[in-house]
């Protein structure tokens, strides 16, 4: 399906030089303004207060050359949506991140959830990691039976949540199975179990997935769906994969670095559960990859020839993912390939 | 297999070199004497005596190291001021021979039960807090911060997660803390009299009792080998395979 997809797109250009150049672009574009106007929408304002509210935040690292991570960002979230930080590696989304976590202190702005300000880290804004953090020594039941523990629930409570929660990421039979003995998938799911037993006001996810293979991955994203469908919980999920993105947002933010800012925020309308492969959502894929491009290109002349290096090495790190860099046209037709690689097999 | 075997040849040299050897069978004896003076010592209860009396002296001191070297390196390795103050002063100690603390501990505590257990303390309390400490601050940093976010706090995380994370390193602190415990106990009671396994060492010297100098030397081998390779080196496979440090 990808393959099919992508050889459609590379098809175009090829097909640019036989036909009238002018038409074919303009019914090119005619369809792309109009898929994009259907499927992907730049997010609206709502008059519902938002459970998360970020305003203005800025964050400078300090150290060798300050470095700003975050620079006057604003984004609401509500209740129940699912909303991905997507960019590449260095656009301050985890610090964004973070900074709602509470585990990072922004050197200015102000971060709510449900209006009141975060101050310091609270089970009540659960983050988790790429790494799955599992105490190494308990078993899957224990881990989670541990954490409810610390929040004060008594063992019964805690007995039925464990068994709840390990039915609902579907590790049954593996409540005894110590981390090490599962495989990278199981062990994000222990870890996916433990987060959702302890009933966070919200989930906020680092790359949690970025370590494993595309195959697991994909299994986790349909996993995650369709725990998400059941629960509604309120997720900021980052990611610097746009596939994932877009198979797991509602809304798909998409920030930019140095300084770290926010370009768009668009809101996802493909039904539920949704599937890597699905053409519209590999078209809306590239839309965003080209789209990112093109913002790349023009925000690049002033970054230096230094700057551009570092950059390319940046996004080299980023991993499988996309790569989110300005090569022209021929490199765009590739770097969506890439893209179906990196979600799909 | 080849352990035994090797040993049985190790046996039969030493019967071999006592009986032809060139030295004097009183100040070489062979394996078989050695065996006879230590059958003779184990049924007359001299043997039992001095061992019940050193490891009773033994589980004082270690027991003693354990309960403050651990709390020790966990300090240590949590609050940074200590980390920077007493890490340096407790490396520096632990370059010291535990034996040396000896003139100081008579002087102090004189010719006493006290000295002797300063000194098995200072043997191996240092040691014992050093791996803590390690142990302590290698925790993979993101179990830490998992804590933090799941709202693990105070004695829980201290007992929960903050023990058991470093027990790895903890363990193996508490199996060099023994072997050093056991060596300066040896020193100890080798310097001055009061009964154990060192002073039954130093009554057959002056009696000069080469066989039974050795089988005493047997018995302090074969007690450090069983509490070094049988207790803690299962403890410590067994705390490695649970931890997932090593494969089952």
């Amino acid at each position: 399906m990808s393959t099919v997809a992508a050889a459609e797109q590379s098809g175009g250009p090829l097909g640019l030089r036989a036909h009238s150049l002018g038409s074919v672009l303009r019914k090119l574009i005619a369809r792309l303004s109009r898929s994009r106007k259907r499927l992907l929408v730049p997010s609206r304002e709502r008059s519902a207060p938002a459970k998360i509210a970020v305003k203005n935040i800025g964050h400078t690292y300090r150290g060798r050359g300050a470095v700003v991570a975050l620079e006057k960002v604003n984004l609401d979230v509500h209740h129940g949506e699912m909303v991905c930080l997507l960019g590449p590696s260095g656009c301050g989304k985890s610090t964004l991140l973070y900074a709602l976590a509470g585990t990072v202190e922004p050197s200015g702005g102000h971060v709510t959830i449900d209006g009141k300000e975060v101050r310091g880290p609270s089970p009540d804004r659960l983050l988790m990691f790429q790494d799955h953090a599992l105490f190494p020594w308990l078993t899957v039941r224990q881990n989670i039976v541990f954490a409810l523990r610390a929040r004060g629930l008594d063992r019964r409570e805690c007995e039925r949540r464990a068994h709840a929660f390990i039915h609902l990421v579907q590790l049954d039979g593996f409540e005894r199975a110590l981390p090490h003995q599962l495989s990278g998938g199981m062990r994000q799911r222990a870890s996916l179990a433990r987060a959702l037993s302890m009933d966070p006001a919200v989930l906020l996810m680092d790359e949690p997935f970025g370590a494993l293979d595309a195959q697991t991955r994909a299994q986790m994203h349909t996993l995650l769906q369709q725990i998400w469908m059941k629960t509604h919980k309120t997720v900021v999920f980052v990611t610097h994969d746009i596939r994932e993105a877009l198979v797991l947002g509602d809304r798909v933010v998409v920030m930019a670095g140095r300084p770290g800012r926010i370009l768009w925020d668009l809101e996802v309308r493909l039904e539920r559960p949704r599937d890597p492969d699905d053409e519209r959502l590999v078209t809306l894929s590239r839309q965003i990859s080209a789209a990112l491009r093109e913002a790349q290109a023009q925000s690049r002349p002033m970054a230096g020839a230094g700057g551009e290096g570092r950059d390319d090495g940046e996004l080299e790190g980023a991993g499988r993912g996309p790569r989110l860099d300005g090569r022209g046209a021929a490199g765009g037709v590739s770097g969506s390939a890439a893209a179906d690689l990196g979600a799909g097999g | 297999m080849q352990r035994v075997g090797f040993l049985g040849l190790l046996l039969l040299t030493w019967a071999l070199a006592a009986r032809y050897g060139p030295w004097h069978s009183s100040l070489f004896p062979g394996p078989a004497e050695v065996a006879r003076s230590f059958a003779l010592m184990a049924r007359d209860g001299t043997l039992a005596r001095a061992v019940t009396r050193s490891l009773l002296r033994l589980f004082q001191g270690y027991g003693l190291s354990v309960l403050i070297g651990v709390p020790l390196g966990i300090a240590t390795a949590r609050v940074p001021a200590l980390r920077r103050t007493i890490k340096p002063v407790v490396m520096g100690l632990q370059s010291l021979p535990s034996i040396c603390w000896l003139p100081l501990a008579i002087l102090w505590f004189g010719l006493s039960e006290s000295a002797i257990l300063f000194v098995v303390v200072m043997g191996s309390l240092l040691s014992v807090a050093i791996s803590t400490e390690d142990g302590v601050s290698s925790i993979q940093p993101q179990l830490l911060q998992v804590s933090g976010t799941l709202g693990i706090r105070g004695v829980r995380l201290y007992a929960g997660v903050l023990i058991p994370a470093a027990l790895p390193g903890i363990v193996t602190g508490l199996k060099l803390g023994w072997s050093f415990a056991w060596r300066a106990l040896m020193a100890g009671e080798l310097l001055f009299v009061s009964g154990g396994l060192g002073q039954l060492l130093t009554t057959a010297r002056e009696l000069l009792d080469v066989a039974r100098v050795m089988a005493v030397m047997v018995a302090i081998v074969v007690i450090g080998v069983v509490m070094d390779r049988v207790v803690f080196q299962a403890v410590e496979v067994r705390v490695r395979r649970r931890w997932g440090l090593e494969a089952t």
